[in-house]
């Protein structure tokens, strides 16, 4: 604890912050301890549920289809974090190099796209690779041919619409750190003779590397659940699982089974989180 | 300043990429903004703002856009309320509390939009509560509380506690020291704060899809059901206006302490009072 001012004394303060933990039990807490119960409900006749318990939506959750599935969006997460971080890594450290003014107009421009609806950027991007649209006219002028259909729906465009949307939370954690780091040691690695690459994986790699990770959660998370984008660049055959989910939820209306798969996803997470937190605070204890 | 000397440039591979990366991620957007801006008649392309006078004439979009504001305003200035008190209330107490509310928000943070969006659905089905826009408002409040929190938190750190010693030795109250000396001071952040969660508001897609009424959609919602149609000058239009108010919104945020508590840069390199501690250690 740094200073016991007399705020610390006070004990009616601290009522003010109850309003907020009531509204996040019985809207956080409170749902999340519904859909484990549902994933233990069975479907009712209409599409409801009905309150006899049974382990069936999970014996369900982890047949072979479902589990394909769900190792399809891992490896779609897993190798868009990879391409953030390495992308992240290089921008920020060119964002943190430049001077002073242009490095505010770099942190705007990156996070500009960050703050604009999702739904636009992925209607934009439609815009440009879609029928008639600039891609196609520059492509069919080079003499390329290609059906926009097909450009417009595969499972490339949604790799890269996943990276261009969660570049930015790699970004500017990166960025964060290298905001603070000592560009010196780049100095002194420079006048021993180092290259950019010898620089980048024995001085800069190991400082930047619990920003790395939380940006690397911060990827990951989102992409493994991500709905929007493989429903509106994936077309119907690049089903991922949040559009299982999804699917579950909304169109077939078995929010049972809905709710196993979601359970299972999270808990995937929380392992994920759960792994990140003991190494990393078994690296504050040493 | 002595940091700001020694920068050494990036290798000019990281600055090309730079480049490279913000143009792709610009490009697609410049497309849309100039296809709102043309008309093709006749194989003859012209400039006009046709298409943004359809989407003010579109009485569809306009419900969309009220539900839009309304949602945004009412859960904005809700999360600002129950986000401040409890950033104030919280704020520097020892108590367990802290710690269970520091767990809550970073579930509320970190967690798939989708697990947030079917937890509250399923809560609101048992709850028996109606869909509708009031269901909205009630998700968005959960979802920006905790960047409000985060928001205020931030500017509280920054505080000069010898302001309410002083305040307390003149005879305030714990309650007049709130108001007069703590709530003026934090007055930026709890603006930034605000802006934040209304901008979170009206962009939100996803939760909003799951929880809302039938025939109660925001304009994100409108915009995603049109796009499943396809593409055309009016959807550009309507996208353009909603990137622009975005655009006029994060000059404003840019000034606000929200904008360091979102993007990482750390403030004490800008800000006045930072350097004063510097120089004191």
């Amino acid at each position: 604890m740094k200073s016991h001012g007399p705020l610390s004394e006070s004990h009616s303060r601290i009522s003010l912050a109850f309003p907020t933990l009531l509204w996040f039990g019985f809207f956080i807490l409170v749902p999340l301890l519904i859909v484990a119960a549902v994933s233990l409900a069975t479907r009712g006749t209409y599409g409801g549920i009905e309150w006899t318990w049974t382990v069936e939506n999970y014996s369900r959750a982890f047949s072979l289809s479902y589990l394909g599935i769900l190792f399809e969006s891992l490896k779609l997460a897993f190798l868009t974090t990879l391409s953030c971080a390495v992308l992240g890594i290089l921008m920020s450290w060119a964002m943190s190099a430049a001077p002073a003014s242009h490095r505010h107009f770099y942190v705007c421009a990156v996070a500009l796209p960050f703050l604009t609806n999702l739904v636009i950027r992925i209607y934009a991007l439609r815009v440009f690779v879609g029928y008639e649209g600039p891609l196609q006219v520059v492509l069919t002028s080079l003499g390329v041919s290609f059906d926009p259909f097909v450009l417009s729906q595969n499972k490339f465009l949604v790799f890269y619409g996943m990276v261009t949307t969660y570049l930015p939370f790699m970004v500017l954690p990166l960025y964060g750190a290298f905001e603070k780091f000592d560009f010196s040691l780049v100095e002194a690695a420079q006048d021993l003779g180092a290259g950019p690459w010898k620089i980048l994986v024995s001085v800069i790699l190991p400082n930047l590397r619990k920003a790395l990770t939380s940006g690397a959660l911060l990827v990951f998370i989102p992409s493994l659940g991500e709905y929007v984008i493989p429903d509106l660049l994936g077309g119907a055959k690049n089903m991922l699982y949040g559009n299982l989910i999804t699917e579950e939820f909304l169109k077939s209306r078995n929010w049972p089974l809905g709710s196993a798969l979601s359970v299972l996803m999270i808990s995937l997470l929380l392992m994920i989180v759960f792994i990140y937190y003991r190494k990393n605070g078994a690296k504050h204890g040493a | 300043m002595a940091h700001e000397r020694s920068r050494p440039a990036a290798p000019l591979s990281a600055k090309i990429l730079l480049w490279v990366v913000l143009a792709l991620l610009y490009l697609p957007i410049a497309v849309m903004l100039m296809g709102s801006f043309l008309e093709v008649k006749e194989g003859q392309v012209s400039a006009t703002l046709h298409w943004f006078v359809e989407v003010f004439a579109d009485d569809n979009l306009m419900g969309a856009l009220k539900n839009s504001l309304l949602v945004g305003l009412f859960s904005s200035v809700l999360s600002t309320l129950l986000g401040t008190a409890a950033a104030v209330g919280l704020y520097r107490s020892s108590s367990r509390l802290r710690g269970v509310m520091e767990g809550l928000s970073m579930v509320s943070l970190i967690f798939p939009e989708i697990v947030f969006a079917l937890s509250l659905l399923s809560w609101f089905f048992v709850l028996k509560m109606e869909m509708g826009l009031q269901t909205v408002i009630i998700a968005h409040v959960s979802f920006s509380l905790s960047y409000v929190m985060m928001t205020v938190n931030s500017r509280l750190v920054t505080l000069d506690s010898s302001l309410e010693d002083a305040a307390r030795d003149l005879g305030a109250g714990e309650w007049t020291v709130l108001r007069t000396v703590i709530l003026p001071l934090l007055k930026p952040a709890i603006v930034g704060g605000f802006i934040l969660s209304f901008l979170l508001s009206f962009d939100d897609f996803l939760i909003t899809y799951f929880v809302n009424g039938v025939g109660q959609d925001t304009l994100p919602v409108k915009l995603y059901t049109a796009m499943k149609m396809g593409v055309s000058p009016k959807l550009n239009a309507l996208s353009s206006l909603m990137f622009l108010m975005t655009l006029f919104v994060l000059i404003f945020l840019f000034r606000s302490p929200s904008f360091y508590v979102l993007f990482g840069e750390s403030k004490k390199s800008r800000d006045g009072n930072g350097s004063k501690e510097k120089e004191n250690l």
